[in-house]
């Protein structure tokens, strides 16, 4: 028998009796991370593998998007600061061990590439647009001209924004749920997931859903797969990390996070989206939607189960 | 008795419903909701820091200090490293005294209670009105019944000057919840059983003692400062300690032994251990023969208490008995058996303390180092004021017969006598009440409203609308002990000291100091000869002057150390004679055998919980100081509620949660507030406990108001011990209750 | 250079809490905070018990989470390898209170984060922290690892020790002699 007693009335706010350090802003922030990421990761693939014109929603619209998700984004990290006047200080210094370091540079580079990137599509899209400066017409030309040089960069940094979402959080070896190297590539393969989806209902063309929801079935069953693994390796490892995945076998996350992330969010999607492959007629927005809610939903309870499980103090709760 | 109020009233802030008919009573001005006062306002702008010289009043263990300033606000208080209460290390109750300062639910200006509206309220008074109000019942009271029927409650350093005035006004009824609900028992057995008193701080030798004995005594929670700091330096010095306690308590947790004794057997095992000491011949033999008497009458009366005759009354194995006996004595006379504190458990607890005397007689251990040591006290003169007239009657007239061998005026006594009885002529129809909060304090508080019912006049002289305030008639407020003098701090221990309390910050809104409280009372009662000082400085200063010191001196020093001129151990073979009736250490008590009690203690079972009740047993935690405490800001923040304490097993059976909050209820059907529980293997199954002095239910304490139970409203019977009128408050049962929806 | 550590004696620590309110007063740390606190710890079943008590607060760890995880270095580590916070650097992210295994840090109410500096101010004048200089039982112990023969060095050289979630791999600088 043990018992655990802080007898000095402890009760910093946002620390006890549960850590409540980050609230809504968080989760949205890293699911607008992964969103974009997916959403500019296809963009820039397809219009490298030359189906720009076969995939016109995927590699010209669905960018134009991002721009406005990524500034709701950064938006959203401000909120969360308690110290908001000092926020320029993240752009003082490069600290490459720190993941929120790193992470708002690279949204910092991202956003005006994305700017750039839809921009450079924005004449085909409307065909009646014209750059009101004639030096803004030619830096058009100029970045149409480099598209290439765009896409590659954008697969990179959108891969690393992906990841970044996920790492973000398993780089914190101090709340157990959060202390796994799957974090990573699900957050990506997530984040790829929404953005599949978003593509999809925004698509009017059969062709390019379908092949979105290819892609997109198996980017969930990698889903589903690292999900288990996830799980499993928890429960082979120490003491705080079974308890950790014991907040979702039996404590108080299992009904929301089998049921809206799991059930909902990945299973339900992927039947839909295999009945459709057979030909059965589904409208895709289902699938897609649940999908995108889904995402959501796992970076909500991502962040809070992290913040629940802890080494110490576990009676507090 | 002309404008008497029908039935006093309990007055606190109504709540939401009723609070507008408050706002013009002048209360809401007068315990300031609204505009909470700037410090700086106070103060004077000063840079850098300054510090004063004072003894702490958050408990009574007076600990020597400095109260630092920074720039003109209050910052801290450290202990004074000259002073042999503290060390120059307070406890964290006189570190957060800063909070007593600062806290904005203070009172703040007088209160004369008046009927308005059908309801009554307080109403904001000047000085001089309260004191002209009190001076006029004062004055009919002495008339119509004589001065003796006023009877004052004190409890803190300010009440001697109100005790002074009320002594210069004809009574002598002078009494503090410190006697009969407290140490009153242990002085009395020590007294028998030595001819002095243990005192305090208590005149324990722990620091040098090699085995520690603690019935109940739970240092570390009962947090007495410089007591805990030898306690600790013996444990760290690898003292063998024996606690024996019904929980797992902090000294437990630190012992070679722990005890869980079965609640109210005490005596039982005290005997038991006797009996093995005496039987073993492990006693110290030549002591024993030189300063003792009456050990054969011991020895006979102690035959059948064997371990074996203990084992089912205490639930202590018999062999651990002997263990734990033979320790004592196997470091004897260096073994000190604590002679506790807080004593009045169970109604017989002169003679378990008589029996805690015995044993450490039997140990050698009084005037011996690592047992008791000699107290030196510094002698520093009073200034001479002229005599008090004779007292006609005193409390001991209000209880023909009983008590006999009470030395101090029994404060549950006088509530008793309050209540008027056919056969008593004169009840108590005035209270002055300084610095003790009697609804929490007394036990059967239904009987200290019952009394207060029958007062004609109730003055409640206080720092916090604590809830004796909200009976008064009329409500000084006090400052705090950071912005006024006192009168020197002489305490007894190891070296005699004289330390000064001096005022830090100017009194905060209307408060003043007891002193000038008094000295202007007695200009309107023509007492005034007896305060001759028209302040404190110069009073303090006359009094210094007899030691070929200062007021300035101590200002400076703060503490002052003078020689002792005796030694500290003063049995190890001297001749002495003891102021007993025998001369000698009293094993068989002459004056116990006179008066028709046991010379020597005896067993006697008491009563056990029905089914379904458990033993509601109380104590202390670090951070608190009784109820004084709660509502200080730093301290409230440390613990806001207590809990009770629960056996792992007996709330499964119950079913009960950690955590979730209950209701107990008494033998008589009295309930509790709500209150936490805490569910631990550190607890007898038979017994709960929990901390005294929260469950406030003054709202103009809005920290406290309603947090936590309050152990004292459960305390429906009491046990009165029959030789000195304590107050045994541990005979009360308690079953669990849901709370209602 | 110095290497700073505490060592809290859990056989003299009674849990009496003096030196929060110490820190409280001293650091004037916002009411309802605290940047220390007491952990009683009880194992065994009734009545075979044995109690911990600990004064905890910041580990200032030698491979500190908190630090690595700044993005501003508001979190850094200063002379003697006490872990800071610079308050004017601070963005409140609270990347770093996430990444405390001890959950040592909270937010002040005024933005920045906050902690217990190991009460630097006091000794840079060569004193005690607060919470040590006030301890009635002496159970706490500051010095310098560095010194061979300060008190804390010779502690840890003769007591049994420990740190708290060692396996967190944080390297503590509070020790707990048992
Ligand atoms: N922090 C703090 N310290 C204080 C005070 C305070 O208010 N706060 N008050 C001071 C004052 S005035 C006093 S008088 C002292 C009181 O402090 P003590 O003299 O230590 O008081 P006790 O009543 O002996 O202690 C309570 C303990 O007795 C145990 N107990 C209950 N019933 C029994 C029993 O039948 N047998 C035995 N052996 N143990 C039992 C309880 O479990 C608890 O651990 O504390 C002083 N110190
Ligand atoms: N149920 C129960 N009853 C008990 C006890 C228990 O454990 N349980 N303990 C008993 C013991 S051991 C004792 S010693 C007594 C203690 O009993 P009390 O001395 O009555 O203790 P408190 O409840 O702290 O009441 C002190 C009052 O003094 C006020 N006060 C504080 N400082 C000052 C000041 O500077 N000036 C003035 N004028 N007032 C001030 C406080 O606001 C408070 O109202 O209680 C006894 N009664
Ligand atoms: S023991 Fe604590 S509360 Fe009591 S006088 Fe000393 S410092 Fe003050
Ligand atoms: S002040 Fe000392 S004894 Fe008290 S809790 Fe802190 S470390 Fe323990
Ligand atoms: S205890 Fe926490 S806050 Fe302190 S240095 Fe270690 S990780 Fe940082
Ligand atoms: S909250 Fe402040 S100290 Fe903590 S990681 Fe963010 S910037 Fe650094
Ligand atoms: S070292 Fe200073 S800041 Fe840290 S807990 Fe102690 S008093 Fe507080
Ligand atoms: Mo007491």
């Amino acid at each position: 028998m043990k018992e655990i007693e802080i007898t000095s009335g402890r009760m910093n706010p946002g620390i006890d009796p549960v850590l409540h350090a980050w609230g809504w802003e968080i989760p949205v922030y890293l699911f607008i991370g992964g969103l974009v990421a997916g959403i500019l990761f296809f963009s820039a693939l397809f219009f490298l593998r030359g189906k720009t014109e076969q995939y016109p929603t995927t590699v010209k619209r669905a960018p134009l998007l991002t721009p406005i998700f990524l500034a709701i984004g950064l938006f959203a990290l401000f909120l969360d600061l308690t110290h908001k006047l000092y926020f320029w200080r993240l752009y003082t210094t490069i600290r490459l061990e720190s993941p929120m370091s790193w992470g708002a540079w690279t949204l910092l580079i991202i956003f005006p590439l994305s700017v750039i990137w839809s921009a450079t599509w924005f004449k085909e899209i409307f065909p009646e647009w014209n750059w009101k400066w004639s030096f803004l017409n030619r830096l058009d030309d100029w970045f149409t001209a480099y598209r290439k040089v765009l896409a590659w960069s954008l697969i990179f940094l959108s891969i690393i924004l992906g990841m970044y979402t996920g790492i973000l959080l398993s780089a914190f070896n101090a709340r157990p749920f959060w202390n796994t190297s799957i974090l990573g590539p699900l957050f990506l393969v997530s984040g790829l997931s929404t953005g599949a989806a978003a593509i999809m209902l925004m698509s009017k063309n059969k062709a390019e859903r379908q092949i979105m929801s290819k892609i997109d079935i198996s980017l969930i069953g990698i889903e589903i797969f690292l999900i288990i693994h996830l799980f499993m390796g928890f429960l082979a490892s120490i003491e705080v990390h079974v308890q950790a995945a014991e907040l979702f076998l039996g404590g108080p996350y299992t009904a929301v996070f089998w049921t809206f992330v799991f059930t909902l969010g990945l299973v339900v999607p992927l039947i839909a989206e295999l009945l459709e492959w057979r030909g059965y007629h589904i409208p895709v927005k289902v699938p897609a939607f649940l999908v995108l809610i889904g995402g959501l939903v796992l970076r909500f309870i991502v962040v809070d189960a992290g913040q629940t499980s802890r080494w110490l103090y576990k009676f507090m709760q | 008795m002309s404008q008497q109020l029908k039935r006093r009233e309990f007055i606190k802030i109504s709540g939401a419903g009723v609070g507008g008919m408050m706002a013009g009573s002048g209360l809401l001005q007068a315990v300031d909701f609204s505009n909470p006062q700037t410090d700086s306002e106070e103060l004077i702008e000063r840079k850098g820091t300054e510090r004063t010289a004072t003894y702490c009043e958050m408990c009574f263990w007076k600990c020597a200090g400095w109260v630092y300033k920074k720039d003109g606000k209050p910052w801290k208080i450290v202990g004074h490293a000259e002073d042999p209460n503290s060390n120059g290390r307070f406890c964290p109750r006189g570190t957060g005294g800063i909070g007593a300062y600062t806290d904005k639910d203070r009172l703040k200006t007088p209160l004369i209670r008046v009927q308005k509206n059908g309801k009554q309220v307080f109403r904001k008074a000047t000085w001089d009105e309260a004191f002209e109000y009190i001076a006029r019942k004062m004055n009919i009271i002495k008339e119509e019944h004589g001065p003796d029927c006023i009877a004052l409650f004190t409890h803190g350093s300010g009440g001697s000057y109100f005790k002074n005035l009320l002594r210069g006004f004809g009574s002598n009824n002078v009494a503090a919840p410190s006697y009969a609900q407290c140490r009153g028992p242990r002085e009395e057995a020590y007294m028998l059983t030595y001819g002095e008193v243990v005192g305090s701080p208590e005149r324990t030798d722990m620091q040098n003692s090699k085995c520690i004995v603690l019935l109940g005594s739970h240092l570390g929670e009962n947090m007495h400062n410089g007591q805990v700091q030898e306690f600790v330096e013996a444990v760290a010095g690898g003292a063998s300690v024996i606690t024996v306690d019904p929980r797992f308590s902090t000294a437990a947790s630190k012992s070679k032994y722990w005890l869980p004794i079965k609640p109210a057997t005490d005596l039982a095992l005290l005997l038991a251990w006797i009996h093995v000491i005496i039987y073993e011949e492990l006693y110290d033999k030549e002591y024993v023969e030189q300063y003792t008497y009456g050990f054969e009458q011991l020895k006979a009366s102690v035959k059948h208490n064997t371990p074996e005759w203990a084992y089912p009354i205490t639930t202590i194995k018999p062999h651990l008995i002997r263990e734990t006996a033979r320790e004592m004595a196997r470091y004897a006379p260096a073994t000190l058996v604590h002679p506790g504190r807080h004593v009045t458990w169970y109604g017989d607890d002169t003679q378990r303390v008589r029996a805690n005397a015995i044993l450490n007689a039997l140990l050698g251990s009084w005037g011996r180092r690592g047992g008791f040591y000699a107290p030196a006290k510094a002698k520093v003169k009073k200034p001479q004021i002229p005599d008090y007239p004779e007292f006609k009657r005193s409390w001991r007239d209000a209880f023909p017969g009983k008590y006999p061998l009470a030395n101090l005026a029994i404060s549950s006594g006088i509530c008793d006598a309050t209540i008027p009885t056919p056969e008593r002529d004169c009840s108590f129809k005035g209270w002055i009440v300084y610095g003790t909060n009697l609804p929490l304090t007394l036990p059967q508080p239904e009987k200290t409203y019952e009394a207060i019912q029958n007062l004609d006049l109730l003055v409640a002289v206080d720092i916090m609308p604590s809830e004796i305030t909200g009976w008064a008639d009329v409500v000084l407020p006090e400052c705090t002990y950071l912005e006024r003098y006192d009168d020197l701090r002489i305490s007894q221990g190891r070296v005699p000291t004289v330390a000064l309390r001096a005022p830090a910050f100017k009194p905060k809104y209307d408060s003043k100091p007891a002193y000038w409280m008094d000295r202007e009372l007695s200009k309107k009662l023509n007492l005034q000869h007896y305060f001759p000082h028209e302040t404190m400085e110069s009073y303090l200063n006359e009094r210094l002057k007899s030691i070929g010191s200062s007021l300035e001196e101590l200002q400076q020093i703060g503490v002052k150390r003078l020689d002792n001129l005796y030694s500290l151990y003063y049995l190890n073979g001297e001749d002495y004679t003891f102021a007993t009736a025998s001369g000698k250490i009293e094993l068989y008590s002459t004056l116990l055998a006179e008066a028709g009690y046991d010379p020597i203690p005896k067993y006697k079972a008491h009563e056990e919980p029905p089914e379904g009740y458990y033993r509601l047993v109380y104590g202390r935690a670090p951070m608190h100081t009784f109820g004084r405490t709660i509502n200080n800001p730093h301290l409230h923040d440390l613990k806001s509620e207590n809990e009770v304490w629960i056996n792992r097993k007996v709330a499964e059976l119950w079913g009960i949660r950690d955590g979730e909050y209950i209701i107990l209820e008494n033998q008589d059907g009295k309930q509790s507030n709500r209150i936490k529980v805490k569910v631990t293997e550190r607890i007898r199954h038979d017994t709960v406990y929990m901390v005294h002095g929260f469950g406030h239910t003054d709202k103009r304490m809005r920290r406290a108001y309603n947090k936590g139970a309050d152990d004292n409203a459960l305390i429906s019977k009491v046990h009165v011990d029959p030789i000195m009128g304590g107050t045994g408050m541990r005979g009360n049962f308690v079953t669990f209750k849901r709370e209602a929806a | 250079m110095a290497r700073y550590a505490m060592a809290i004696d859990t056989k003299r620590c009674v849990g009496c809490t003096d030196c929060v309110v110490a820190c409280q007063t001293e650091n004037n740390v916002p009411v309802g905070y605290c940047r220390d606190w007491i952990v009683e710890e009880t194992t065994g079943t009734y009545p075979e018990l044995h109690m911990e008590i600990r004064s905890e607060r910041c580990n200032h760890c030698e491979d500190a989470p908190c630090v690595r995880s700044c993005p501003t270095s508001a979190s850094h580590y200063a002379d003697g390898g006490i872990v800071l916070v610079d308050h004017d650097e601070c963005i409140g992210c609270k990347a770093c209170i996430t990444s405390c295994p001890y959950d040592a840090r909270f937010v002040h109410p005024e933005g920045y984060v906050d902690k217990c500096t190991f009460c630097i101010h006091r000794v840079k004048e060569g004193k005690d922290p607060a919470c040590v200089s006030v301890c009635p039982t002496h159970a706490m112990i500051f010095g310098d690892l560095e010194d061979e023969n300060s008190e804390i060095s010779e502690a840890l050289k003769t007591r049994k020790h420990k740190t708290l979630i060692p396996e967190a791999g944080t390297v503590p600088h509070v020790y707990y002699l048992l």
